[in-house]
């Protein structure tokens, strides 16, 4: 359960952003989240009205945007997205792939604010 | 009134953990301390084995050193202190993981450059402890026979982030009906081409192995770096 603190780091990072750009009020905050990030969705979402309370972010919408795993496979020589995260072969293919190009993200791509 | 406005962020949420736990690497580096961060869930005997690794590193004539994280106690630190090489505990106090500012912090007073080692017993948990980077060279994913063989499946995030996997009390096994064949292809199945070593610390099975792969991945870190420098002199 680590989505409390990554919570609050959103807060800190979204009100210094709000306030840089005069921003009175966060309506929405937009997040990528990959399927590697270690994220459990439901606490991050729980987490979120919890560190907003009483922010500029009080009362916005959490927006997630998957990411979902995509590695480079080898054998065809290119990026291939994993149909699951339990196995980590190539779906065309069928060779192992460790060689992680996305998934991992946990990043605030934008604020709506006014 | 003004009107809604997007603004464009695009920054990590672990971007302030990730920029220290970069510097802590190049401290790393400098002073020629391999760094290994060991992670695994509450009870694979993570203590123990690294108890053991700690005293005979020390017999090889080794310098090792050890950060030990725990919610509450100080009874690893302890624990890792009658090996003999110095050993500091980070109560973390609630948090399920430790973080690069934990560490950086703990590390005030020590000299980096003497220690060959520095072990970092990360906090018990195979979900949090996998988003936070620590600077580490190496991280170590243990698993215990008494916890089954398809853990790796469970908790895919944590086994794949590793660089190495040590299935832990190895004495036990047979009493539980462990599958290594199987632990080994789920393993392999969340991050291909691990190398696993099994091990038990208590009677010392695998542990000449593990000792020795350790020694020499610290050797291959140190030779890159070398490396590095005098091609960096070369240039100039």
């Amino acid at each position: 359960m680590h989505e409390l603190s990554l919570a609050n780091r959103l807060v800190q990072m979204a009100e210094a952003t709000a306030i840089e750009a005069g921003a009175q009020r966060v309506i929405a905050v937009t997040l990528r989240v990959g399927d590697l990030s270690g994220v459990a969705i439901d606490a991050l979402r729980f987490a979120y009205d919890v560190a907003t309370a009483g922010t500029r972010l009080e009362g916005s919408r959490l927006e997630l945007r998957r990411v979902g795993v995509r590695v480079f496979c080898q054998f065809c020589q290119r990026e291939v997205e994993l149909p699951s995260v339990q196995s980590f072969r190539c779906p065309v293919c069928n060779t192992p792939s460790g060689d992680v190009r996305a998934g991992r993200e946990l990043e605030i791509e934008s604020l709506e604010v006014e | 009134m003004t009107t809604p406005r997007i603004l464009e962020v695009r920054q990590g949420l672990l971007k302030k953990n990730d920029m220290i736990a970069a510097t802590l690497r190049a401290q790393y580096k400098t002073a020629g301390t391999f760094v290994v961060n060991l992670v695994s869930s509450p009870g694979t005997g993570k203590t123990l084995f690294l108890e053991r690794t700690l005293a005979a590193l020390r017999d090889r004539g080794y310098r090792p050193a050890a950060l030990v994280g725990d919610l509450e106690t100080d009874h690893d630190a302890l624990r890792l202190a009658r090996s003999g090489a110095p050993a500091r505990q980070i109560n973390t106090h609630g948090i399920c993981h430790l973080e690069a500012e934990m560490v950086e912090r703990h590390l005030v007073g020590w000299n980096l450059a003497d220690f060959d080692f520095l072990f970092i017993e990360n906090v018990g948990n195979l979900v949090c402890t996998s988003s936070y980077d620590l600077g580490e060279q190496l991280r170590v994913v243990l698993l215990s026979v008494t916890e089954g063989e398809d853990k790796p499946l469970k908790y895919p995030t944590l086994f794949n982030t590793a660089d190495v996997g040590i299935i832990t009390k190895a004495d036990l096994a047979a009493a539980c009906e462990f599958d290594p064949a199987l632990a080994e292809r789920n393993l392999h199945a969340v991050r291909p081409g691990l190398p696993l070593l099994i091990v038990s610390a208590k009677t010392g099975q695998g542990m000449t192995s593990w000792l020795d792969f350790l020694v020499d991945r610290r050797q291959q870190s140190n030779t890159a770096m070398l490396e590095n420098r005098r091609e960096s002199l070369a240039r100039r």
